[in-house]
């Protein structure tokens, strides 16, 4: 009986510890108070909104409300969706500041711009 | 039955009241032939007339947008227009030498989409079936998927030329490494290899291009173009007759500039609307149920070897269906 206290012990202390680094990340980013997410929705071809300014860290979710696919891409390759169905999503977390622009790669002619600035 | 036209006000071949009279029997199943700069029009009941002038000569067929795991109420069930499409072709009265697919052929590059389309298919009673790919069939980003089924001797990213009875056929692709805010593209690559493989076709022999994206502006505000065509029909200025096939728009849509016709199909999935519709979006336009077999279809091609002379037959699913043809002589 002792012994299985003491595993059962050393294993929650384990579970405790890995944790911990994600449980600490996700509090930092909840508590410094800039970050948040923001949601685009695809709709129509069109982005909306189309143009984004944003704090770094912070999150912007893509929703797809067509009944066409999408796929989001950055010119510069900094993110890329996957093909995004009716009612699919795609989440990237903005961390440094920077301008970034993306585009359908389905339809071109469907583009973005998300600014990123410093916290 | 044959309709002589001859209003052509602008003085660019083509007769846009017989043009506009032709094009609304498209959807409803007539047959125009543009002959010479004058465009005749046949019932497409008149099986007859398709068969005799595909005797001696070669007849082809182009679908288009399968769309194969599309499930959305513009038709939930796309496996099942496609197979309607497959008969309408098995029971053509002239047997097609092959078919050409031009593009999304899937819904979103998915294996099992690919699979089940590559099995429909094979109902087809033709020699060969041909692709090029549209922007759905190469979501894996390379379209390695497609050109591992259906693209294995291509070049680049799968386009590839061949001749049959005297006519050169061309598959492009122009649905790859499309730029932001553009259109279709065909690329430095693969505008390289078109020159080179078009430099030993004589002047005379007639040219068949097929790509997904139409190879004209159809309507860029909806990404309905390509934006280097114009590079890739520079290279055919010579030839007498060149025709270019595509699909994407899921209508027909026709223009004759000198000595290109181009042309679209039908789609075997969904029709889009109409370019510039005001409200709309290119994207799946749902229609009546009972309608749907009438907004989608098939295209079939016969050229007639001596005459230089290649009809364009679309004719809709519907069980009613009659068809619209349109024929080019080559340029003097």
């Amino acid at each position: 009986m002792r012994t299985s206290l003491f595993l059962f012990v050393l294993c929650a202390a384990n579970l405790m510890a890995l944790a911990a680094p994600s449980a600490g990340f996700a509090t930092q980013n909840s508590t410094s108070g800039n970050e948040k997410t923001y949601t685009i929705t695809i709709k129509d071809f069109e982005f909306s909104p189309k143009n984004l300014e944003i704090p770094a860290g912070s999150k912007v979710v893509w929703v797809n409300k067509d009944d066409e696919p999408h796929k989001v891409l950055e010119v510069n390759k900094a993110f890329t969706s996957q093909a995004l169905d009716s009612n699919d999503s795609f989440s990237f977390e903005f961390r440094t500041p920077g301008k970034f622009e993306y585009y359908c790669t389905l339809h071109p002619r469907m583009t973005g711009k998300i600014v990123v600035h410093e916290k | 039955m044959a309709r002589r036209i001859i209003h052509d006000h602008n003085h660019d071949g083509i007769d846009r009241r017989g043009f506009l009279e032709c094009m609304a029997w498209a959807g409803t199943g007539a047959l125009c032939v543009l002959s010479g700069g004058v465009l005749k029009s046949f019932a497409l009941t008149d099986a007859v007339e398709t068969a005799k002038a595909a005797s001696g000569g070669l007849s082809f067929v182009q679908i288009s947008d399968s769309h194969i795991g599309f499930n959305k109420p513009a038709n939930p069930d796309v496996a099942a227009t496609l197979r309607a499409a497959i008969d309408k072709i098995n029971a053509l009265p002239v047997r097609p030498a092959f078919v050409l697919h031009t593009g999304d052929i899937t819904q979103l590059s998915k294996p099992e989409e690919f699979d089940t389309a590559a099995q429909l298919l094979r109902g087809l009673k033709t020699d060969q079936i041909f692709y090029v790919p549209g922007e759905h069939d190469v979501l894996d980003g390379t379209g390695q998927m497609f050109r591992e089924r259906f693209g294995k001797r291509a070049m680049g990213n799968g386009w590839y030329s061949f001749e049959a009875k005297g006519v050169h056929f061309i598959g492009l692709v122009n649905v790859v490494n499309m730029k932001a805010g553009g259109l279709g593209n065909l690329g430095g690559e693969q505008l390289e290899w078109l020159e080179d493989d078009l430099k030993n076709v004589s002047n005379e022999t007639p040219i068949v291009v097929f790509a997904h994206i139409p190879l004209w502006a159809v309507y860029p505000e909806w990404g309905w173009g390509t934006d280097d065509s114009g590079k890739a029909l520079a290279l055919m200025k010579r030839f007498g007759s060149v025709t270019v096939l595509n699909g994407h728009i899921h209508q027909t849509m026709r223009k004759v500039e000198g000595n290109v016709t181009f042309h679209t199909a039908m789609s075997t999935a969904f029709p889009q609307p109409a370019p510039g519709t005001p409200g709309a979006s290119p994207g799946p336009m749902a229609v009546p149920a009972d309608q749907l077999r009438g907004v989608l279809g098939i295209t079939d091609v016969n050229f007639v070897r001596g005459k230089q002379a290649l009809a364009v037959t679309d004719s809709t699913l519907a069980a009613s269906a009659e068809a619209t043809t349109h024929s080019m002589e080559m340029q003097p």
